[in-house]
């Protein structure tokens, strides 16, 4: 790498490749006044702060975008210069209110290092403030015109909601308040403005004192890197961090989302139900009483010992969690195999990826994804099938837009139109269901136009042939009604993809969330071995991960067949092993699953339960038979931060600790494992999860002593191969490594695959599947498929978000999304209040127009406790991954009379 | 979730856009074009509309609202306003046209016309020799008062009359396309056309006298495709030749375009046309038509629209508008030759550039140089206003002086007029006095007064006008165009128009504030806006003490 030389204000100097002028002056310690640059932004060079004199040009070059050559004379700090740079910063000046919006703003602090006096020019007419939104306050009396907040909207965050309107007005959409536009609140303007005029609601935060504590999001799985600020104990803000799957960029749940710790519902001392108190999800404070930790711990230890006496270790089940740290799943599923006895532990991911890790580790061998999401960067074609990532991985979803806008051809495939469609090359919106038809369909046209990539089948793959038996019989033509997608379309994708240099597939929960979810997934697998778009960067399989640690929970062991790094409990190596290494016996039986734990509670034949940061009241499938399920538990102890619907059903509640008030690692959907730090204390008896688990475990005749998360996260590493590389100090150090990691001085593998795969014979298994429709069809009685899943502001089933100020501000409310002809044709407006039934509930909220949605299918959120939509969901389940049908069932859609429209 | 599925777009408003633009793929940079459609229809452009726009467009909201704001032929009535009376007066109030009563006009209307017709006062519409000029829907009024519009009104006649130009056929009889034609077969070189162009001298008329057969020769040696763009953007006040011109003989234009697609090895010609000369739009468009049923291997050549906004005569802003997006100068490196439209290759010309290719092709670059005054070569199309007794586009040696241009070719100053300054470049050329007549009037001649020719618009001023009403009508010109972009141009021409209102100037502060505008403004607008205003500080100081 060759720099080149130039001449800065007389001194030679050496700017790097692709350096700006005002980029080496920066590195050669002379700081030129910047306004509308921003590191990680395009410069725009439109503040003209930066202003310099280049020997030979009549005007003055902007630095921020001038890029030096060879022999160059600049001169920065010429009378001429100056001058021009101060005149820019005083005119600015001028328009800005006399109390600064914000205490840091960068204009006062390079007017007063550059001895800007009072400004001489008579202010404009100022716009009046807007606090219309419940993030992000709107001051534009304190705007500059920079339009830095319009590139992160634009460029960054691809959200595309801020404009430069007219002659220089900052606008939201068409010019409305914030709060009334289509901002998704993400707050990348926040972040990059440089005066206030966009700020947090919550206000400026003044100079000087509190701390920062370098952590993560506790959110999705994509794992975003966040600073978070701390004064008094207490989170005042949360700023994106340089992290690998962020790079700075936050959405609105991990920047405004983090004040759930200081609700006032927060539990601060264990409870133990009242006698008396009849079970049920609508129990509040009043049928607990508040009880010691000793009493507590005893309490919850007592009734687990005694129904194990009673009734045999089967009786016993837990529930850990996706949202605690690897060191918690960790140790929860230790306690459940080896003081319960049995493999009756479950998690979650039960109800997220189930079935694409049971076809993933039947096809390839592991349940991982092969490569990261920032691997957009190197394809060419994108497929995102059933996934919704604007909403739920909002920032691995704005580095796709990105990609996109740079030209790489974005295919997606789902049901419902979603955000991302916009930026898409293909939107194939087909039926609910229809999922293995279109697929198989897309292999046919792969197979029979010689698309095929022959010497990746015949290298790295088996069973190739019975597949292709199999697709041959699908011609897009035979299912273009059943899929109500046209046949050229599907052509057209299948050519994009097979023919791409490199291609990634990313799914979601409307893949996986079927009763043939594993089928879904096996067609994908099979379209990335038949094309060989799978080992190299930019193309592979990318299941995205719902919850922040959903990866590590189950790399942990949190799962009822499968001991920490997916060895099989049945598999007598596996286990002697991990009896050796526990020092206790190990029982060969596969435990229950979610779903099956509660239906064998619900049949009395699970007495007892430990749910640890779970809320499957809410979750789960069918949720009247779920919440009698665990209503009839004869001992249920919860671990969680509020009275949850599942903590309302507990004997005994245990106040947990949040994750800004805990240290340990998490693993995120790209398999890398990053450190979360205790950024508050916890508030009043609370204590630390690990603390309670290991309480738990003494009192279950466990004699552990491990000192904190490092010293589990030490024994981890010998049980686990895959993380054994990943030390503790490396990761304070490095803040993320990637795994498979397997030895200390080893880099970690984004991508995988690359020459084999972790099967027995080393070679990708095509399995072939064939179309089956739904477990429950639409008819007479319930004519519309029912959609479930989630909204951008809350989190899973809400305990988190809806109790934070502004993201219930920004979505307070259950609604029902109808296409708008159906709505009209039910004599309905959008905002009336309408109601769904299926056989097995009903629930009523507003409804809401979406032409996203196809005639015939409705989507409504499942975290709404008041309207809570598992109601209304059908509890069957997948035959291999054992998940529920949350993306299909029959409903009825009925108008609520006399129900008038909100006021607005 | 987006709350764009709050307020889904009506499906009448999408079918409404849809039997404007038609099915399908839309093209981003006919986004302006589209808008077009929807404002030519309906009058106004609804937020409905332009939701439906942008949803088929697969554009942001905010994307389509921030092009349609830019253009002031544009009217967004956003929810709940009020849509705009059916029918409106455009009155120019640019230097020429307020010397001539404009603002007396405006007055006038606006009483006599009341709520049913709406006035908007507007920068030049480039029909400076016949100010005031008043713009009945598309109907040019020239020399207008409140019965000629009043007329125009009720006789409905708010169309944009036909020129009669020169049809191809005639052209073609006189002798017209023979050239090109000859080129075409390889009856003449490449290089022999560009060596011409070299030695007649013939520089860019648009403004900044870029030598046009070195640009053609740089934009040659640039990697295939290029693409071609024609700026008839002509907004700089004062100026009105482009007009004149095609307005007369349009093929001469075309030919001259056509050879310079063919010497440079052009893909594609966009031709943007300022979007006040609708007639001219409407005959080009016919006259493209016949070109290319006459030349159906010629270069594919689109004709664009402007839409009401000064900046887009800069090249880089120009090709900003016809990608479709706000009409912002872009900052070089790198130029417009190198990254130009599309990111490729661009051969940009003014109008009146390609205008003169044949004839100084066919009577060889000798006669072209060989005209001029004072050691000045060719000739240079001057657009006189102001106070002379014949205003009008005269052609004239280069080298020229005012005052033989005005003897010469004007008949002289209108009785009881005496010369007491003049303006030789429009609005952002500066001010000279009367005492400055007898200067050369040429590119770079008059770059020591502070001033330059440009376009070569000269307003005539007499002892009747103040040089400090110009320089004020002249800056807020430059405010109400200014693109926003950069601060020195946006808040500068604000702020220097209000403290050139006052009573007393701040003479150092407003030096100070010209100096950077000068000097760090992106393009030629903030770069020269400060012109006419140092100008009266240099020439005029006694209007400055109240003298004036």
């Amino acid at each position: 790498m060759s720099g080149v030389r130039f001449t800065l204000d007389g001194r030679a100097v050496e700017a790097r490749e692709g350096e700006s002028i005002l980029q080496a002056a920066q590195r050669h310690g002379i700081d030129i006044p910047h306004l509308c640059y921003k590191d990680g932004l395009r410069a725009d060079g439109n503040c003209r702060a930066c202003v310099v004199e280049i020997g030979g040009d009549r005007a003055l070059a902007p630095s921020c975008c001038r890029a030096p050559a060879a022999g160059m004379q600049v001169q920065a700090r010429s009378a001429r210069a100056v001058a021009a740079q101060k005149m820019v910063l005083e005119l600015l000046k001028s328009d800005m209110p006399d109390e600064a919006v914000r205490a840091d703003s960068e204009l006062d602090d390079w007017a007063q290092r550059m001895g800007v006096g009072v400004p001489r020019f008579p202010r404009r007419a100022q716009p009046a403030a807007d606090a219309s939104h419940p993030a992000i306050a709107v001051r534009l009396d304190a705007c500059i015109q920079c339009t830095r907040c319009l590139r992160a909207c634009r460029e960054l965050q691809v959200n595309d909601v801020i404009g430069y309107a007219h002659r220089g007005e900052i606008v939201f959409d068409f010019g409305d308040p914030l709060g009334a536009s289509s901002c998704v609140g993400c707050g990348e303007c926040v972040a990059a403005c440089p005066t206030g005029a966009l700020l947090p609601a919550t206000g400026s935060l003044p100079l000087g004192g509190g701390k920062t504590v370098d952590s993560l999001c506790p959110y999705c799985g994509v794992g975003c890197q966040v600073t978070y600020r701390v004064r008094d104990n207490r989170i005042v803000a949360a700023e994106g961090r340089d992290g690998p799957a962020n790079h700075g960029r936050l959405c609105v749940k991990g920047r405004f989302g983090y004040d759930y710790v200081r609700h006032p519902q927060r539990l601060l001392k264990p409870l133990i139900r009242k006698p008396g108190a009849v079970k049920s999800v609508d129990n509040t404070l009043a049928d607990f009483r508040e009880a010691s930790w000793e009493e507590a711990l005893d309490f919850a230890a007592d009734g687990l010992k005694r129904i194990r006496q009673r009734h045999g270790k089967y009786a016993l089940a837990g529930f850990g969690s996706a949202k605690g740290s690897n060191e918690e799943a960790y140790l929860f599923q230790k306690l459940v195999r080896t003081g319960f006895g049995t493999n009756n532990v479950d998690h979650c991911t039960r109800l997220c990826h189930a079935s694409s890790v049971a076809a993933l580790l039947e096809g390839i061998g592991s349940g991982a994804v092969s490569n990261p999401v920032a691997d957009v960067q190197h394809a060419d074609v994108i497929i995102v099938i059933g996934a919704n990532p604007t909403v739920n991985h909002p920032v691995a979803a704005t580095w796709m837009k990105n990609a996109a806008e740079r030209g790489v051809k974005l295919i997606v495939m789902d049901p419902r139109e979603t955000e991302l469609a916009r930026h898409a090359a293909y939107s194939l919106q087909f039926k609910p269901d229809s999922d293995v038809a279109l697929l198989n369909a897309i292999a046919h046209v792969i197979v029979t136009e010689g698309l095929v990539n022959e010497r990746f089948i015949a290298g790295r793959t088996e069973g190739y042939e019975a597949f292709r038996e199999n697709v041959l019989r699908t011609p897009p033509e035979a299912v273009e009604k059943l899929c109500g997608v046209d046949a050229a379309a599907i052509r057209s994708v299948a050519r994009t993809y097979a023919r791409a240099r490199a291609a990634m597939i990313f799914w979601g929960m409307g893949v996986s969330q079927h009763t043939h979810g594993t089928d879904n997934v096996r067609c994908l697998i099979a379209l990335a071995l038949m094309t060989g778009q799978i080992g190299r960067p930019g193309t592979g399989l990318h299941p995205l991960r719902g919850q922040n640690n959903v990866q590590g929970a189950s790399d942990a062991g949190l799962i009822p067949m499968m001991l920490p790094d997916y060895g099989r409990v049945a598999d007598d190596a596996v286990r002697v092993r991990f009896e050796k290494l526990w020092g206790a016996a190990l029982d060969p039986k596969p435990g229950l699953t979610v779903v099956e734990i509660l239906d064998a509670a619900r049949r009395g034949e699970i007495r007892g339960m430990y749910i640890m940061g779970e809320n499957p009241a809410m979750s789960d499938p069918d949720l009247a038979h779920a919440r009698a399920g665990l209503a009839k538990l004869e001992h249920l102890v919860v671990q969680d931060l509020f009275l949850t619907e599942t903590a309302a059903l507990a004997d005994v509640v245990l106040p947990a600790s949040a994750f800004a008030e805990k240290t340990g690692s998490f693993t995120n959907t790209d398999r890398t494992v990053q450190l979360g730090r205790a950024a508050i204390d916890p508030p009043g008896e609370v204590r630390q999860d690990l603390w309670i688990v290991q309480e738990l475990a003494r009192r279950l005749g466990l004699g552990w002593n491990y000192a904190g998360p490092r010293e589990v996260f030490e024994e981890m590493r010998g049980a686990m191969p895959s993380i054994a590389g990943v030390a503790w100090e490396r990761l304070a150090r490095e803040g993320a490594v990637t795994y498979p990691c397997l030895e200390e001085d080893a880099p970690g593998e984004p991508v995988i695959f690359t020459d084999r795969f972790p099967t027995a014979n080393g070679r990708g298994k095509f399995v072939p599947a064939e179309f089956r429709p739904a477990a429950e069809l639409p008819d007479a009685d319930y004519p519309l498929v029912l959609i479930t899943g989630r909204v951008l502001e809350h989190w899973h089933t809400g305990a988190m978000t809806r109790r934070s100020e502004a993201l219930d501000a920004l979505e307070p409310a259950a609604h029902i999304d109808v296409n708008p002809d159906d709505l009209c044709a039910l004599g309905c407006k959008a905002g009336e209040f309408v109601t769904l039934e299926t056989r097995r509930g009903k629930v009523s909220a507003r409804a809401r127009a979406d032409a996203g949605l196809a005639r015939g299918t409705v989507f409504m959120p499942f975290c709404y406790a008041e309207a809570a939509a598992n109601l209304l969901t059908n509890p069957v389940l997948d035959p291999f991954g054992k998940i529920p049908e949350f993306k299909y069932c029959a409903v009825k859609l009925t108008p609520v009379p006399g129900c008038p429209l909100p006021v607005v | 979730m987006s709350r764009r599925h709050l307020n889904p777009v009506p499906s009448v408003a999408i079918e409404e856009v849809r039997a404007l633009v038609g099915a399908g793929t839309l093209r981003r940079d006919l986004l302006i074009e589209y808008l077009h459609r929807l404002q030519d229809s309906y009058g106004f452009l609804s937020a409905d509309h332009l939701a439906a726009l942008a949803e088929a467009m697969k554009l942001s909201r905010a994307e389509v609202y921030e092009v349609a704001t830019f253009y002031h032929h544009f009217d967004v009535v956003r929810e709940g306003e009020a849509t705009p009376p059916p029918l409106t007066v455009r009155v120019c109030n640019s230097v020429a046209c307020e010397m001539a009563g404009a603002n007396e006009l405006l007055d006038g209307l606006r009483a006599a016309l009341g709520d049913r017709v709406r006035v908007r006062a507007v920068p030049c519409v480039g029909r400076c020799e016949c100010a005031p000029v008043a713009v009945v829907g598309r109907n040019p009024v020239g020399e207008a008062d409140v019965r000629a519009v009043q007329w125009a009104i009720d006789a409905g006649a708010v169309d944009a009359p036909l020129p009669e130009a020169r049809g191809l056929a005639d052209y073609r009889a006189a002798g017209g396309y023979r050239l090109y034609a000859d080129c075409v077969a390889g009856r003449r070189g490449a290089e022999d056309v560009i060596a011409a162009l070299e030695s007649a001298n013939l520089r860019g008329l648009g403004g900044a006298g870029f030598p046009a057969g070195r640009k053609w020769r740089v934009v040659c040696g640039m990697p295939a495709p290029r693409l071609m763009a024609v700026n008839i953007d002509e907004g700089e006040p004062g100026t009105f030749k482009d007009r004149y011109y095609l307005e007369r003989d349009p093929h001469r234009f075309l030919e001259g375009m056509l050879i310079a697609a063919w010497a440079v090895g052009i893909a594609k010609i966009y031709i943007y046309l300022r979007d006040e000369y609708a007639g001219l739009r409407t005959m080009l468009g016919e006259e493209l038509d016949a070109l290319r049923a006459a030349f159906p291997n010629a270069p594919e050549t689109e004709l664009r629209r402007g839409a009401g906004a000064y900046v887009c005569g800069e090249e880089s802003a120009m090709i900003e508008s016809i990608e479709g997006r706000r009409g912002q100068p872009r900052l070089r490196p790198p130029y417009v030759a190198e990254t130009g439209l599309f990111g490729r290759p661009t051969l940009e010309h003014n109008m009146e550039t390609l205008y003169w290719v044949r004839e100084i092709v066919e009577r060889g670059a000798a006669w072209f140089a060989s005209q001029g005054r004072r050691g000045r070569k060719g000739l240079r199309s001057f657009s006189v206003s102001g106070r002379v007794v014949k205003p009008g586009v005269h052609l004239a040696p280069a080298g020229i002086t005012l005052r033989e241009l005005v003897d010469e070719f004007c008949e002289g100053m209108l009785p009881g007029h005496e010369l007491y300054a003049y303006l030789p470049g429009g609005a952002s050329g500066g001010i000279l006095p009367a005492s400055l007549a007898g200067l050369p009037l040429d590119f770079d001649t008059l770059n020591e007064h502070g001033c330059f020719i440009g376009s070569a618009a000269i307003t005539v001023l007499s002892q009747q006008d103040s040089a400090r009403a110009v320089a004020l009508n002249a800056m807020r010109f430059f405010a109400h165009e200014s693109c926003g972009k950069c601060t020195p141009c946006r808040v500068g021409t604000a702020k220097a128009a209000i403290l050139m209102e006052r009573e007393a100037w701040d003479v150092p502060l407003l030096k100070e504030l010209a100096q950077t505008m000068q000097d760090a403004s992106i393009c030629g607008l903030g770069q020269a806006a400060p012109n006419p205003l140092l100008s009266v500080m240099r020439f005029f100081p006694h209007e400055l003490e109240g003298g004036k």
